[in-house]
């Protein structure tokens, strides 16, 4: 029993994580129906951001963090007006095919300035000790959840009374209809993917101080899809509900089906065998729009 | 497609050939194809050897995606279940290459069916998840089927051989690839103007119009999934051949990725499309190979991750760059290029 809420609560831990890495791709999502491949490459961005200011130049936590906010806000900006904004009307396969592009640029461009190492800064985040009964919880994934539930918070509000926000939504459902309605489409895509990247970065900021960056630490953007996919990809509740039940699915399949399998590693693959199932049994997800055409 | 002011007649639109000049041009390109590696170096017929796989892969993924619209980014993967199904069946059962390769194709065809069931009710996006998650998938049951595969030390597979003459030089080896790139060559550009390429064309470009017009979907998108995928399996069985051995490595995730852009940089929905896209970026990854090292030593102080980085950084801007400029491909620029020429002082689009 004692094994199994063990593994509940770090499941718990990583669906925060999953989730606020999800977040950030259902933001560009519900404001353009651009689904961005590259967030997983916009935490590990983050995550050498964070190691450039806290280590490199030392700054103190609150200045690092707004240096990161500022220097994330400006690449999406970037990114938005030299590689989307040309695409905007293009089918659905070049701006994908566009987003996996930047995430190899990205992926260059890491390996090029962190020489695509290990880096880490374990210290840096408060920490405490917390037990309840047997089961140990742990300091800094905690801090990771109250994170994102306040980022998710705000960002619900954003969206369901601010003009802005409402207009994004306007955007994402019909991009014509929107703009006769005096709503700029151009404004909201830069909004869009310049919360997008902060929302990334500070994911990776957070996860620099729990596990340490590297660049292959990207490929957790793969696992965030699912989340998304699973939640819906229009609902940001949907993703912290189901970033947390992945992450404890996750768990508990690697904790109880791995010593059956002669090689382990289950944990790596569930995530995409949830995808599956989710993409056959219910394409829209659990909290999204029903509006998949079924051709 | 411009092409509707050269025909005069409807054979000759059908026709494979439109003139005399192009059967002479075909003709004089396979003698070059069979006289000229004899002269070349191993390190020039390898590229080749490269070029003519990934033509084949390139194909498959053709059909698939430029043709039926399934837009797959798990075509590595079925590349996997082909070379390791042949491979297996060489290496551990004895049969011969020539019965294992079209197994290898067939059950990397069947996997595909099994990932492409999907398809059936959801598109874009989500199918592409869809075929991520499906080459995870793949990767791992070959790392956990160990006793047969190998798992991570990989397995070693014999060369292929014809009667005693085992095809163990660059050179025969070439031969052999560029035989199965032809042939796929030919019988993706006539499936592609059969029945069932109008089909995957139909439903490609509006879905409810091609059922409408009494095209079984779930027919043809399956069908659409397994001959992309037996290109798949046969292109990777003829690399793991090629290596005489097969591992997890030789099939990366961002190939996938490069695959198509092969076809955004050659042209998507065109058979010449996905040649030249093969061609054009298997030469560029050589490029980058011999540049790499001459500009990092230029910048010594960055050297060591450069080679690395150049590659990933070159790949992108490539797909970027065309995206924006010719989206449609270096046929279709080519194209309006040739008719801009042809019909100068009149037609100056």
């Amino acid at each position: 029993m004692n094994f199994f809420l063990q593994l509940v609560v770090t499941g718990i831990a990583l669906g925060m994580i999953y989730a606020l890495i999800a977040i950030g791709f259902v933001m560009i999502t519900k404001s353009s129906n651009v689904f961005n491949i590259a967030q997983g490459h916009f935490v590990m961005l983050g995550g050498y951001l964070g190691y450039t200011f806290l280590v490199i130049t030392g700054f103190p936590l609150w200045l690092s963090i707004l240096c990161m906010i500022g220097v994330a806000a400006i690449m999406g900006l970037i990114i938005e007006r030299l590689l989307l904004r040309p695409l905007i009307g293009h089918p659905v396969i070049s701006i994908i095919m566009m987003t996996i592009a930047l995430a190899t640029i990205i992926e260059g461009m890491a390996t090029l300035i962190w020489g695509g190492q290990y880096k880490t800064y374990h210290d840096l985040l408060p920490t405490f000790s917390l037990k309840i009964g047997f089961v140990s919880i742990p300091s800094e994934p905690t801090i990771g959840f109250f994170i994102s539930a306040i980022s998710v918070g705000i960002l619900m509000i954003f969206y369901r009374y601010t003009k802005l926000g409402l207009g994004m939504r306007a955007t994402a459902e019909d991009l014509k209809v929107a703009q006769s309605f005096g709503i700029r489409a151009t404004t909201v895509y830069k909004v869009a993917w310049a919360v997008s990247f902060i929302v990334g970065a500070i994911g990776g900021l957070l996860l620099g101080a729990i596990s340490g960056v590297m660049v292959p630490l990207a490929e957790i953007g793969l696992k965030a899809f699912t989340v998304a996919l699973f939640g819906g990809v229009e609902s940001l509740g949907g993703a912290v509900i189901a970033g947390i039940i992945l992450g404890i699915l996750e768990n508990l399949a690697s904790g109880y089906l791995d010593p059956l399998l002669p090689r382990g590693g289950f944990a790596g693959v569930f995530p995409f065998v949830v995808m599956i199932i989710v993409l056959i049994i219910r394409p829209y997800g659990f909290f999204g729009l029903k509006k998949i055409e079924r051709v | 497609m411009n092409e509707s002011l050269a025909h005069k007649v409807y054979a000759q639109k059908l026709s494979l050939f439109k003139s005399k000049t192009e059967w002479f041009a075909f003709l004089a390109f396979l003698v070059l194809l069979f006289l000229l590696p004899r002269f070349c170096s191993d390190r020039v017929l390898t590229i080749l050897t490269m070029i003519g796989i990934s033509i084949t892969s390139a194909h498959g993924l053709n059909l698939l995606t430029g043709y039926c619209g399934q837009v797959s980014l798990g075509h590595v993967g079925f590349m996997a279940v082909g070379g390791y199904v042949c491979g297996v069946l060489t290496a551990k059962l004895g049969l011969s290459f020539w019965i294992a390769l079209p197994l290898g194709g067939i059950a990397a065809g069947v996997v595909g069916l099994i990932f492409g069931l999907p398809s059936l009710r959801i598109k874009g996006f989500y199918l592409i998840m869809s075929t991520i998650a499906a080459y995870f998938i793949i990767m791992w049951f070959i790392l956990q089927l160990y006793h047969i595969t190998g798992g991570p030390d990989g397995l070693a597979v014999p060369r292929p051989k014809i009667g005693k003459y085992v095809l163990s030089s660059k050179l025969s080896y070439f031969y052999l690839v560029a035989i199965i790139a032809l042939i796929s060559t030919i019988a993706a550009h006539n499936i592609a103007r059969s029945k069932i390429g109008r089909a995957f064309m139909a439903i490609r470009d509006f879905d409810i119009a091609a059922e409408a017009m009494g095209i079984n979907l779930w027919f043809y998108k399956l069908q659409a999934f397994f001959i992309g995928c037996v290109y798949a399996g046969i292109a990777g069985a003829l690399l793991v051949h090629y290596y005489a051995f097969a591992s997890v490595d030789q099939f990366p995730f961002m190939d996938s990725v490069w695959y198509l852009a092969m076809l955004i940089v050659g042209g998507m929905g065109n058979t010449w499309g996905a040649v030249i896209g093969a061609v054009v970026l298997k030469f560029l990854d050589e490029l980058v190979i011999i540049v790499g090292p001459i500009l990092s030593s230029l910048f010594p102080a960055v050297a060591a991750q450069f080679a690395a980085s150049l590659s990933l950084i070159v790949r992108g801007l490539i797909i970027v760059i065309f995206l924006i400029f010719e989206p449609r491909g270096l046929l279709h620029g080519w194209e309006k290029l040739w008719t801009y020429i042809k019909r100068w002082p009149l037609f100056m689009g």
